[in-house]
Formats: structure tokens, sequence, C-alpha cells
């Protein structure tokens, strides 16, 4: 990066919004995966969508890559400086713009953290659904670009299902706008496109948010099971018999120990697997709805189904999954989460299959995931220091994701590609896919100036991927 | 001569009994007086690709088609050389009803699909007009809104994956057959509402949905706009299942009164009077139905409702398949129509007011139907007479109204000599270039239906 463009960008944005010493960028350099650190060469913080736009028309004129990063817990890397550059932090435009309560609509800054939506419309009955486990922290201009989910899309869907109206900032600094109050477009659905796209599209600068009223009844049941397959076919046929609770999330026996010694949530510790199933809605429905589900995980012989007696006892249940992630940092210096998705009826199989595959390689694979829309989350803990274990570990999260692939499913569900997964792209695309994919980057990033190195693979070829996944796995060893 | 040479050319490429170019079938799939020199009746999204293929070197423009319901959405195209008759391409190439998941061949009717997934006790939201007719292709394509789309949003929210031919004539896919998925761009997206000018639809997959139980339905009727749109805000913020929520203004209200009865359906009170009139259908099982028919005829009272309701089931059922229809009866009300769809930030008793003074002050008869939240169809008719130009009076005053109010309009139906004169789009959210790079990263020789979209695309 030139010194012109560093004093450029000062004159600007002022110092405090500029940071370019080498102990300040190190913060950046890398998000929630396990990607190895890529420093970027200046870090800017904009407070208006107008300085975000000038800033990328000046990294257009210095030809230096732009990425955006909301609160960095992205897990595909998809918020790191592949190439150097300018990112921009979005975390001081981080306010709510309008609130429209009759209309269950807001408008917000992407750098307005997730949760803090709901705080500031719950007391009138409504929330922002979308909720990843790190909705702590991570931001809603975040949640844009990786189209995130969560626990609750189950039954809501994803962040595209609850946006309406974006306004983006092009690599050339163009302001544009699309969508409605309504989410309704005029013309080809370009919200649908930008959001999921990963930041290699556009810079998203304001988002007007749908939002959901709360339900009247809420029902949270654990039901605990001595064996993971009656545990998934559980989950399979409560999907069967047209239940769709707002949440289905199950926990592996391996996994709910590691969860119970840190978070003491109530899972048993001597069980093979845990469903944390939430129904929504009116209280005539759910009432209904949770005996169907008791009845199906009797009938596949759970142990027991008890349901929170109260608010207090569900939040301690949903601590227990939102805060496994980290408990699992108390078994192993790092762990490698997958995101593949299966066809719901597919998941006894799956996770069969994946224990296997812990087996070939002499891991013990955990899962603690979304299994009632088909997202698994296996768990691949490793010593970065170790090699060999290290190798094993991509091997085998290799050959997890493939046969999700080869199930019918996908290889991302939530956390995005990113440049943890695209040399891994080639399982689910053809060249023609790629093709058009280039094609429709080409027609708004024109020279990759945005977010450069994601989604697309770098290489083609099986044994090319092998190699390029070791290295993008590398981490720091 | 362009016929006989470009037919026996296709015929060759696909075998004759492929393709059509007998004058009577060219004029049943003319699109606003435009007549194709042949119809070609693919069988696989392979011999999709094989004809664009072809109309990419020979620089032919191709319209895809299922029922051709819906033909008359869009601008008349620029060029039509080839039909595509996509009504061949029509199986369901998966169904795991244990998954909820169905991926089907855009030919496929709407009706027939219906049945494959009643078997299983399942369906897919996609209630569209012509429905008798219509393919999932064509509904897709089409973007017109289903009537449960209050509850069930629209294709956007469960349409999880394509398979279509783009304009270099490759095979390409988008999505999956998983309900969650974010590996790629999601291409299919843009694939609604974009009358077939990105691409050749060949496959959809979608998130399927259980039947529910028990159903019922209401029809709350009002002196005012005021007192309906209370009505309606009440039961919006009670957050009610509600799965179709319609408002009928008087003048549309006294059409559909007049076809139930001509179809010796039962007329419901409110719109035997000609009233505002909201109607509501819900599902779940039989507690959840009988809760919200309760809280119904609390908010109606609390409203000052003239009428409140409860609907038998056949007279709901005939109500609820006419209002999917709306489209249909509403673009044929009059000899000569004008139908725009309205999409406003908020419908208000001052928008209500606007849109009749529009009509009065241009003597002409109409109404609006309100579809779930935002959305208005605006309807100004003609019994007779030289009113083209009231007609397009008409649309512009309606466009001004609503781009005073930071909505958008489309034209639905207008005699083609207004259609050819107006823009079929209009509003604040225009982005006509971003949808010309689209267009060209798709379609980059201009093959699909070229000048149907919008803005020449």
């Amino acid at each position: 990066m030139t010194a012109s463009l560093l004093r450029d960008l000062n004159s600007l944005l002022g110092p405090r919004n500029v940071l370019h010493q080498k102990e300040d960028l190190m913060l950046y350099e890398y998000d929630g995966s396990v990607e190895k650190a890529r420093r970027p060469d200046v870090v800017v913080f904009p407070h208006t969508t107008e300085e975000v736009s000038r800033i990328v028309k000046l990294a257009a004129e210095y030809q230096v890559p732009v990425v955006g990063r909301g609160a960095g817990t992205g897990l595909s890397g998809g918020a790191l400086a592949r190439g150097g550059g300018v990112m921009i932090v979005f975390a001081r435009m981080n306010r709510i713009l309008e609130i429209d309560l009759e209309n269950q609509r807001a408008v917000v800054q992407p750098g307005v953290v997730n949760l803090d939506i709901t705080r500031a419309v719950e007391k009138a009955g409504l929330y922002f659904a979308p909720d990843p486990s790190s909705q702590k922290s991570c931001t809603i201009g975040g949640n844009v670009a990786e189209n995130a989910g969560g626990p609750h899309t189950l039954a809501y869907g994803v962040t595209v299902n609850h946006i309406a109206a974006l306004e983006l900032v092009l690599p050339d600094g163009e302001i544009v706008r699309m969508g409605s109050k309504h989410g309704d477009t005029s013309g080809y659905d370009l919200c649908g496109l930008f959001v999921g796209s990963e930041g290699t599209l556009a810079l998203v600068t304001e988002i007007t948010v749908k939002l959901t009223r709360k339900p009247e009844a809420v029902k949270t049941l654990l039901a605990i099971f001595d064996s993971v397959d009656d545990a998934s076919l559980s989950v399979a046929e409560i999907t069967a018999r047209g239940i769709t609770p707002a949440a289905c999330e199950m926990l592996d026996g391996w996994t709910l120990r590691v969860v119970e010694d840190y978070v003491h949530a109530g899972f048993p510790r001597d069980s093979a697997a845990v469903l944390l199933v939430e129904l929504e809605g009116l209280r005539e429905a759910t009432g209904t709805q949770a005996e169907a589900v008791v009845d199906v995980c009797r009938t596949h012989c759970a142990r027991e189904v008890r349901a929170a007696k109260d608010e207090r006892e569900r939040e301690l249940l949903w601590k227990g999954r939102k805060n496994a992630f980290g408990a699992l940092g108390r078994l192993a210096p790092t762990n490698y989460v997958l995101d593949g998705v299966i066809p719901r009826s597919k998941l006894p199989q799956a996770l069969q299959h994946i224990q296997e595959i812990g087996k070939k390689y002499g891991f013990a694979i955990g899962n603690i995931f979304h299994a009632g829309d088909g997202n698994l989350h296996p768990i691949v803990l490793y010593d970065p220091r170790d090699a060999k274990a290290f190798e094993k570990a991509i091997a085998a999260s290799g050959e997890i994701i493939r046969y999700c692939v080869e199930l019918g499913g996908a290889l991302t569900g939530e956390h995005g590609v990113g440049m943890e997964k695209n040399e891994l792209m080639t399982l689910m695309f053809s060249d023609a896919d790629f093709d058009l994919m280039r094609r429709v980057h080409h027609a708004f990033n024109p020279d990759s100036s945005l977010n450069p190195g994601k989604i697309f693979p770098l290489s083609k070829g099986c044994g090319e991927i092998r190699v390029k996944a070791k290295e993008m796995m590398g981490g720091n060893q | 001569m362009l016929t006989a040479n470009l037919a026996t050319k296709l015929q060759s490429l696909l075998g004759a009994t492929r393709v059509t170019a007998a004058e009577h079938s060219l004029l049943s799939f003319a699109v606003d007086g435009m007549s194709p020199a042949a119809i070609i009746h693919p069988a696989s999204a392979e011999e999709v690709a094989e004809v664009v293929r072809f109309a990419a070197s020979e620089k032919l423009a191709i319209v895809s088609c299922g029922s051709r319901s819906k033909l008359e959405m869009g601008m008349p195209p620029a060029r039509y050389d080839i039909a595509l008759d996509m009504t061949g391409v029509c199986h369901i190439a998966h169904y795991d009803a244990g998954d909820l998941t169905l991926s089907v061949d855009a030919g496929m009717p709407l009706r027939h699909l219906e049945q494959a997934l009643a078997e299983k006790q399942q369906f897919l939201p996609l209630a569209v007009p012509c429905f008798e007719t219509s393919t999932v292709g064509g509904a897709v394509a089409s973007g017109i809104d289903s009537v449960l789309r209050q509850q069930y949003g629209t294709a956007r929210d469960f349409l999880i994956g394509a398979e279509f031919v783009d304009g270099t004539g490759k095979i390409c896919k988008s999505g999956g057959r998983v309900v969650k998925n974010v590996t790629g761009y999601d291409l299919h997206k843009l694939l609604i509402g974009s009358l077939g000018t990105l691409c050749v639809i060949t496959r959809l997959n979608f998130r399927t949905f259980p039947l529910a139980q028990v159903s019922g339905g209401q029809l709350v009727s009002f002196a005012s706009v005021e007192g309906t749109l209370a009505f309606r805000r009440e039961l919006e913020a009670a957050g009610l299942p509600i799965s179709n929520l319609e408002v009928l203004s008087p003048g549309i209200a006294t059409i559909l009164a007049a076809i139930l009865r001509s179809a010796k359906s039962g007329v419901p009170l409110g719109l035997e009077q000609g009233r505002w009139c909201v109607y509501a259908s819900y599902e779940g099982n039989a507690a959840v139905v009988e809760r919200v028919s309760r809280e119904l005829e609390k908010f109606a009272r609390e409203t000052n409702a003239a009428n409140y309701e409860p609907l038998d089931k056949p007279t709901d059922e005939s109500l609820g398949g006419m209002l999917r229809e709306a489209f249909e009866w509403l673009r044929f009300a009059s000899p000569l129509v004008l139908l725009v769809r309205l999409v406003l930030p908020e419908f208000s008793g001052e928008v209500s007011a606007g849109l009749s003074d529009i009509l009065k002050a241009n003597s002409l008869r109409g109404g609006m139907l309100l579809r779930a939240r935002g959305i208005v169809y605006f309807l100004a008719q003609v019994e007779e007479g030289a009113a083209l130009d009231r007609l397009e009076k008409t649309a512009k005053d309606v466009t001004r109204l609503v781009a005073e109010k930071q909505g958008h309009t489309t034209l639905l139906h207008a005699p083609l000599a207004l259609k050819s004169r107006a823009s079929i789009r209009a509003g604040a959210d225009e982005n006509i270039g971003l949808m010309r790079r689209v267009k060209q990263a798709f379609d980059p020789q201009g093959l699909f239906a070229p000048g149907r979209f919008w803005g020449g695309l």
C-alpha cells in the first residue's frame, strides 16, 4: 500500500478512523474460521454510506482490494483480507435508523449487532428472527453477506427471508438501493442475489429488515436418547409427520458431556444424544405439537422427554446449545466446525457414516447441529501443532463434506464458502455453473477488487483441491 | 420463408415431432399480436440446450412458455422467432415427502402437482391465477402473486434451487435440494418474475409444506375504508396465522358478487351489498381454527364491522378459489381494462381516496384489491367507446400517486395500443442498469424474450 493512499484515507476519515500499524492490524487478520492469518494493509472505520463510497473509489484509484468486515465472527474466512488491501470495518456504522412497528420493519446500518435489533423492538412484541449462535456479537451486515442462519431458521427461514431492502456500494463506488419496504422489487430480485454473495459483489451499507411477531406460546422440550440412531430417526419422523418446530437441535453424547461440564445445562452425561425441540405459535397449536413430538421420541425409545418448566430453564437449555463451541475449546487448542447439509431423511445414515469416518482417522468427531433442517456441524478437534493430526483432520473433513454432497446435500448451510470451501465448490458445481456465476461476478465486480479469492475455486481438479485444502486450513503451523 | 426454412432446420435438429410451424398453431403462441416462426416442443433439458445453441448460432429470439396463460404480462417481444413449449418437460424428478422437498420439471401443471403432493398430505403454496392450466415454471417466471403470500411468502421463500439453460446453451444449476444452503450465488432467485428473459427454466426445486387438518374462512364487511384498515391492523397485530388476507373495495366486491352469482355459488352479504370487505382464511388444527374464528369476531365487533360472516366450507372454497383467480377476472372485467399492481409502503385511507379520485376524474369505474401487506391491484374499466386516452391518463395519474408515496407500479393488463405507449413498470426502485448487467451475464446475445421485461431487456 502506498503512503499516499494512507494519507488520502486519513484526510477523508481522520486518523481516529484509520489503522495501519502492524500491532493494530493484528486484530483484523483473523475471523472465527481456522484460516491462516491474512493481514490487511489498512483498516478503516467509516460512519456513513458516502464515506464507504469514497473509500471504495480511493481504493479503485490505487488498485487496491477492498474487504468488508462486521464483527469478524464468520466461520469461512469471508471477512479476511486474502489479498491484503483496505479492510472496511462497519463497527461505527451501527445505528438503528428507523423502526416502523406497524409495518414490522426496521432500517439499520450494517454494523448493528444482530441481537440489538431484537432488543430495540422486543417491548413491542417483535424480534429479528435469524439467530446465529454469535448473535450477541455478529452484525447484520455480516449476516446479510453470508445469508446467516441459526437454530430458529427451521421455521422462520434464513437471513434472506427477512430482508426487504438494501442499500449497497458497488466496487466503483456507486451507491444503489434495491427492494422496498415490503420486499417486493420492481424487476429481477437483486436483493435475493446480493444477500449471501459474501461481499464479492457489493458492500451493504443499509438494510431494511422484516421484524417477526413474538409467538404467543413457546414449548421447549429436551428428549434424551440412549442411541444416536434413535435421536436421528426421531428427527426424520418429526419432519415426515408434518410437524415444523421452530428449532430442532441435536447434541451427541460426546459433545453434550463436554457442554454439560462447562455450562451445566441439565443434559444427562450418560446419554448418547439429546434433542432440543422448540415449538412456537398459538397455545392451541404448540400443545398438540408438543404431544406429537413426545410421541415420536417415545416411539423411538427416548429415555425421557422433559419440557422446560419456565423461561429460566429454557434459557439454560439454549445456553447449553449456543455455548457449545466455546465449551469445546477446553478439549483441544482448536477445532474445525463443518457446515454440510443433507436431506433430513438421510440423517441416521449420515451420522453413522461420520462416526465411521472418525474411526477410520482415529478422531472422536462430535456433532452439535441443526438437525431439523439437516444442517450438520461435525466438529473435528485437533492440535494445530501436530502436523499429522492436522493432515488427518483435513482428510476426515473432506470425506464428510463429500459424503454430504453425495447424499444430495450441500457444502454449507449457513457459514458460507469464503476461502475455506472455495476449492470444494467443484463437488457441487459444473464448469457451466461456474461460468455463469463468474459472469455474474464480473458484471458487478469486474476487477475482482472486492473481497478477492472468495467463493470461486482458485484451482481445478480433485488433486489440486486436496493440496489447496491443506493450505487453506494451514493456520499458523 | 423464414418459417419454412427455420422449421426445416429445427426438424433436422430435433426430429419432425418436436417442431410445429402450422399457421393456426403459430397464432396460438402469439404474444401481444406477434407470432413465432416455429414452435419447438422439447422433452428434456438437453433438447432445450440444443435449441438454445442453435438459436445462438442463428441469432434467433426465443420465448419459452408453459400454458401461455400469462404471456400478456410484460411488454411485446422486440423479436420472436421460436416459441419453446415447455409443457413436454413435465415430470416430478424427485419428491422426498419425508424430507418435504421437491424437484419438478418446469412444464408440470400446478394442478397435477397439487394432486401428487396431496397424496402425501403436502402442498406447495404457489396458489396463482389460471391454476387449472398454469405450469410451475410459468408461475415462477411470471412472478405473479400467490394468494397465500400472507402466510407463506413469495416463491423466494420456498424456491430452493433451479436448473436452467443459459444464453450460451449450457445447462446450469443454482441452489440445491436441501432446505438450507448458502453454497454459491442464489441465481435461482433472479428467475422469479424474470418473464423468461434470463434463461429457459427446466427444473425447479421447492420446499413443500404439510397440509393443515382443518381450515376456516370469514368475510367481514365495513361501511368505510377506515374501518376496514383498522380491522386488518388489529388482525395483523394479533399475530394470528392467517393464510389469505384480502381487502376488497366496493367496486371489486360488486364484480365478485356478480361472478359468484352467475356461478351459482353462495354470495356473502358483504359482497352482495357492495361494501368494503375483508376476506380471511386460516388453517391448523380444530382448536386453532376455532380460536382464530373467535378472535376475528371480536375484532370485527371492536372495529364496528357492518357484517361478520363465518363462511361454510363450500362458500369459503368458492370464494377462496375466486380470489386466487382474481388476476383472471379482473383483467376481463370489461372490454377495456387497465389493471395495475401497486407496491406501497402503506395503504391508507388517503391513498384509497386518491385512487378513487383518479377513477372519478377520468369517469371510469373500478376498484382496489389489497393482497397481503402492501400489494394493491388497481382496476379501471370502461364498457365501450374511445376511452384509451382516459385509461392512459389514469395509468399516469396512478403511477404519479404511487411514486409520491415511494411505491412502484407494474402494468398487468391494458389494451395493446396503450401498453405500447405506457411504461410497464415505474416507481422508486428501478435499477435498470443493474438489471441490464444481470441480463448480459445470463443471456449475452439477448436471445431470451428480448424486450419483454422492461427498459428494453
